[in-house]
Parts: structure tokens; sequence; C-alpha cells
């Protein structure tokens, strides 16, 4: 606070409860939040849910050097946040049938094959 | 609808000139800058709009600087921000019912036992309100002694019922104390092997007249770190005024030897003074000089003898101002001495000054039947040593334990929100309405507010917060004391 100073415990702790959110965190993400004024850590997510990642895929050429991130940024995420890479191709473009064997993920996941650009 | 601002509850106080704002019911201390003690200024006791508001300081302070005043107080809740209705009602608004008490969801453990080990006394003080004409225990069927066994299971009663507490607090009480020194002697050697064996300390304390104060008596309490309060009215005029023997004879000459003697025995629980103020002895600065600079005494405290109002030596209004002015001189001097880091001895300055460092809102005025209880002779136990004996104020037995039911009613009905007249004060979330036993005796009811000392509470209250304050100013590290 920049106009009132809290001067007993009870004060303390009022300006402790009621912390703006703002003050806390830069940034609002996902299972972040700790006990109002909690210390702000880095704003790692938390839990594989959150996580939003494209994946890696291919370049205009056909190849991974042209990327606006490198394949090993994957590699980071997994590291990080537990997010696990599991990658889909691109359906459109380059594997349009690489679902084809797969009626039902739940039975047929093994038949989903790996695809190399 | 628009939003408007109103006045928050709180009390303002200056601690050396700064402003300071007391919050009530958080019990929050805060200390103010200029921008806003102008916004509080402004709002007033009136309802106002923002623009409106910011429109009247825009001459003095610029907009970014009340913006965030008024964020921030009506964050600590000392500005209500609210949503106005367009039309307002023509009906009148609906009457509010009285708050919902409900008893505490969790159980407070019992930490200190007071157990009245005698209903006897060697004194005869004529206001005492064992046996005075304000009594209200029923003596006359009850053992004037408390038996070994009864101690022993005043003592496993306080440990069944202490939770998981660490440390709990056995005082022992009278009648006068230590005419049952055999049994108090019992009771504490036991409390303290029970204690070994439990893993909880005890934490021993009596209250005394004096007059019994041999030299192997204080030998025991020194080896045994037993705390000790003495009751004492002054020097010996004053003493002897009302605390007489049964044949009339002053009590002075006999205890006045028995204080030098404990107070110079090394002990490592400082020993204490309680005086009695009456109608007749207010002189608070003369007896403070005695007991605190030429008896010794580690600490005096004082409380206004608790009667019904048509006493000789009840304290009338006249009075009550007197002992202010008197308090107040010995809080300034308090000041003083804090800020010259010397130890001044009036406690009753030194606890209201931990109260407010620690912020307490007291849902109930003490922890009479919480945290506190009072056991009478025959092990019956009540809400504090004060009641102990009143077969009317009884939660239990030491034997058989506390009624729940009536605890539960009892914190129920003595609730802060259950006190009207208190709801709009102040100072309630210190006062909470004062003594159960000084309400019993003036008005007959132990749920009625103490209305004939408010003014006084909220006068001392706030001479106790401006003390705080001037010390948060000029010498905060003194404050850690109390953390």
């Amino acid at each position: 606070m920049a106009r009132l100073k809290a001067v007993n415990q009870k004060a303390r702790r009022v300006d402790q409860q009621t912390l703006d959110p703002k003050d806390i965190a830069q940034d609002v993400v996902g299972l972040q939040g700790g006990a109002p004024g909690s210390p702000t850590g880095p704003n790692v997510p938390l839990g594989c849910s959150f996580v939003f990642s494209p994946g890696w895929e291919v370049d205009s050429s056909g190849g991974t050097a042209g990327l606006c991130q490198p394949v090993e940024r994957d590699l980071y995420d997994c590291h990080i946040t537990c997010f696990w890479p599991a990658h889909v191709p691109d359906l459109y473009n380059h594997a349009p049938d690489w679902v084809a064997k797969c009626a039902s993920a739940q039975k047929d996941w093994r038949k989903i094959d790996l695809i190399f650009p | 609808m628009p939003t408007l601002f109103r006045r928050g509850e709180f009390h303002a106080f200056a601690g050396d000139g700064a402003p300071y704002l007391y919050l009530v019911p958080s019990a929050a201390v805060f200390r103010l800058d200029d921008a806003s003690v102008a916004v509080l200024d402004a709002i007033g006791d009136r309802d106002i709009a923002p623009a409106d508001l910011a429109r009247s300081l825009s001459d003095r302070f610029p907009l970014p600087d009340v913006k965030s005043a008024i964020e921030e107080l009506v964050r600590i809740r000392a500005v209500k921000a609210f949503e106005a209705p367009v039309n307002p009602p023509i009906a009148p608004a609906p009457v509010v019912a009285a708050p919902m008490v409900t008893p505490p969801k969790k159980r407070v453990p019992l930490t200190t036992l007071v157990v009245n080990v005698t209903s006897k006394c060697n004194l005869s003080c004529t206001y005492c309100y064992e046996y005075g004409e304000d009594k209200i225990t029923e003596a006359s069927t009850k053992p004037r002694f408390m038996d070994e066994a009864t101690a022993k299971q005043s003592v496993d009663f306080l440990f069944a019922e202490s939770g998981d507490q660490q440390s709990v607090n056995l005082t022992f009480f009278g009648g006068e104390t230590l005419l049952n020194y055999k049994v108090l002697k019992v009771a504490l050697a036991y409390a303290r092997e029970r204690g070994a064996e439990l893993g909880k300390r005890v934490e021993a304390s009596l209250t005394t007249n004096g007059t019994l104060l041999r030299p192997e008596i204080i030998d025991w309490l020194a080896e045994n770190d037993v705390g000790v309060t003495v009751s004492m009215d002054g020097n010996k005029e004053q003493q002897d005024q009302f605390r007489v023997f049964k044949n009339g004879m002053g009590s002075y000459d006999t205890i006045a030897p028995n204080v030098k003697d404990l107070l110079s025995r090394k002990m490592r629980r400082p020993v204490g003074a309680r005086v009695t103020l009456t109608k007749q002895n207010l002189d608070v600065v003369s007896i403070y000089r005695h007991l605190a600079d030429e008896m010794g005494f580690y600490e005096v405290g004082f409380a206004p003898v608790t009667t019904s109002w048509q006493r000789d030596y009840a304290i009338q209004d006249e009075g009550f101002f007197a002992m202010l002015e008197q308090f107040q001189f010995l809080a300034a001097e308090y000041l003083e001495f804090a800020l010259a880091g010397k130890r001044h001895r009036f406690s009753n300055v030194r606890d209201t000054l931990e109260e407010i460092h620690k912020g307490l809102s007291k849902s109930h005025p003490c922890g009479a039947g919480m945290g506190l209880m009072g056991v009478a002779t025959d092990g019956d136990v009540a809400l504090c040593h004060r009641f102990a004996g009143s077969d009317t104020h009884k939660l239990g037995t030491v034997s058989g334990g506390v009624d729940r039911a009536l605890q539960d009613d009892y914190l129920t009905r003595h609730h802060i929100e259950s006190k009207t007249d208190c709801s709009k004060c102040w100072a309630r979330p210190l006062c909470a309405g004062g003594c159960y036993h000084e309400a019993h005796t003036r008005y007959g009811d132990t749920q009625h507010a103490n209305l004939h000392y408010c003014e006084w509470i909220r006068s001392w209250t706030n001479t106790c917060l401006e003390v705080y304050g001037a010390i948060a100013e000029k010498r905060p590290e003194f404050l850690q004391q109390f953390d």
C-alpha cells in the first residue's frame, strides 16, 4: 500500500488478505494462485491440461529448419511443465489419412504410426 | 446504479500528532497519509459519488493520489463502496433480523483453570464480592475448603479439557488462597507430575492477600515458580480503609513486611499487585507510587470495585472521571518510559497495548466459559472464579466434565453480536461488553452490557491507542515485545 501503513499485527493481516490479484502476479495463469500474498514464483503453469502447444510441424519446404520454434522446444515443454508432446501431424496437407486405421482411439491407438517429414 | 462512498466503521486517533485509524470490527491499526485523511474528511458522514469526491479534492491533490487513497481505504473497509438504487424505495427499509449467533464450531481448549481452594478468608474486606453485600455464591451449602481428591480431580479436568495445548495454567484462588496451602501444594505437585507424563507444561500462579506469606511459603513459591499476585490497595491509610481483619483492624502492618520479604526473593515469575479502587480510594497515582516505587512490585494493575451502584464505596460518574484522569497521567508516564527504553509498571497500559498490537477483536469480553473456567470447593465448574460456587452459573463438574449444551447456550447468549447496546460502539473489539460478573452485580444479568462505564472504556481505549500510536511513531521497536 502506498498511502496507508499497516501498524499492528491485524493490519498486516488485513493488508495481506486484501491484496489485489494484480499486485501479486503480472500474469494470470491456471493453477498458479496460492494463498493471497504468497510469494510469487516464476510463471510456470502447472498441470498438463492447461498447456496448449501446437507441437512441431514441417515448414513450407517440408523440413523443420524454417519453423519459428526449434523442435527442441517440445523437449523443454516436457521437462518444465509435465507436458507430454503427443503431436498430431498436419492432417490437411501432409498426412490426411494418418488416422484412417484408427476407428476408435481407445482400441486402435497402437495403429497410429509415426510420420517423418 | 451509480457507486457511492460512505464512511466505514473506525475510530480515528492521533499518535504523536500523526493520523491513525482503528478499524472496527477488524481491530487493525493503520497510519494515514495526507491524501487519505483528506478523503475521509471529504466523505464525512454523507454518501458521496466518486466524481464529487474527486472534484472536492482536485485543488489539493493530484487525481491519481486521491484514487489510490480511495482504493486503499475501500480495501481496508475504512470506506464502503456501494451501489445506490436509482429510485430510492418508498417503503421503509425492511427490519433487519438480529444476527444469528452460532456457537463456535471449533471448541476452544481450556488453558486456564482457576481453582478456588477455599471460600474462607481471614480478612473481612468490606467491598468483597464473595462475602460482602453483593455475594452470589451459595457459600453456606458448600465446603469451606477444597479437599485433596477434588483438587487432583480439578487438575485432571484441566488436562482432559486442554486438547492439544502444550502448556496449561493452573491458578489458585480463594477466599484467602493460602488458608488451604496444604491442598494447593499437593495439587501443584500432582499437576507437575501428571504434566510430565502427558508432556504438558504447567504454569502455576495464585492470588493472596499477603497475610500468610510466611518464609516457608515464600520458599515454596520461589522453588515451584509460582506466579504471585498480591491484592493490595496502597499505603497504610489506603489499605486499611477496606482491607481489614474481622475485628476491624487494618491489615497493612501485617502484610507489608511479608510482601517486602516476598519481593526480596529471586522469583522467576514476577510478583504483581492488584488494586481494587473504590470511591474512597481513588488516588491511583499515589497508590502506584507506593506499590511500584516504594514496595517494588514488578507490575501494578488497577480495577474498580465490582458492586451495585447504591453501595457507599461504588464509584459513580465523577469518580470514573477522576480515575480516568489519573490513569491518563500514568499512561503518559508509561509512554515517556517506553520512549526512553525504561520499563513502567502500570500493567493496565501494558495489557491493553498488547491487545491493540495483536489486533484482538473479541467475540466475548473474556475467556470465561471457553479458555478459562473456575472451580468451586466442591468441584463444581463455573464460568470463572467469580462465579465458582454459584449454582446458577454452573457449567459442569470436575468429575463429570463440562455440560456442552449449557456451555454452547452460554457462549451464544453472550456473543458480542447478541449485545445490541454494543453494536454501534467502536471500542467493542476490545471491550465486548465487559465483565459478566460486573454486569451481574450491576444489572442482575450476565448478558447485559456494562453501560455504566462505556464512556470510561472508550476514553481509556482511546488513551491507550494514542500511546500505541506515539510509540509506533517514535520507537516502533518497542512494540516487538508484543509480537
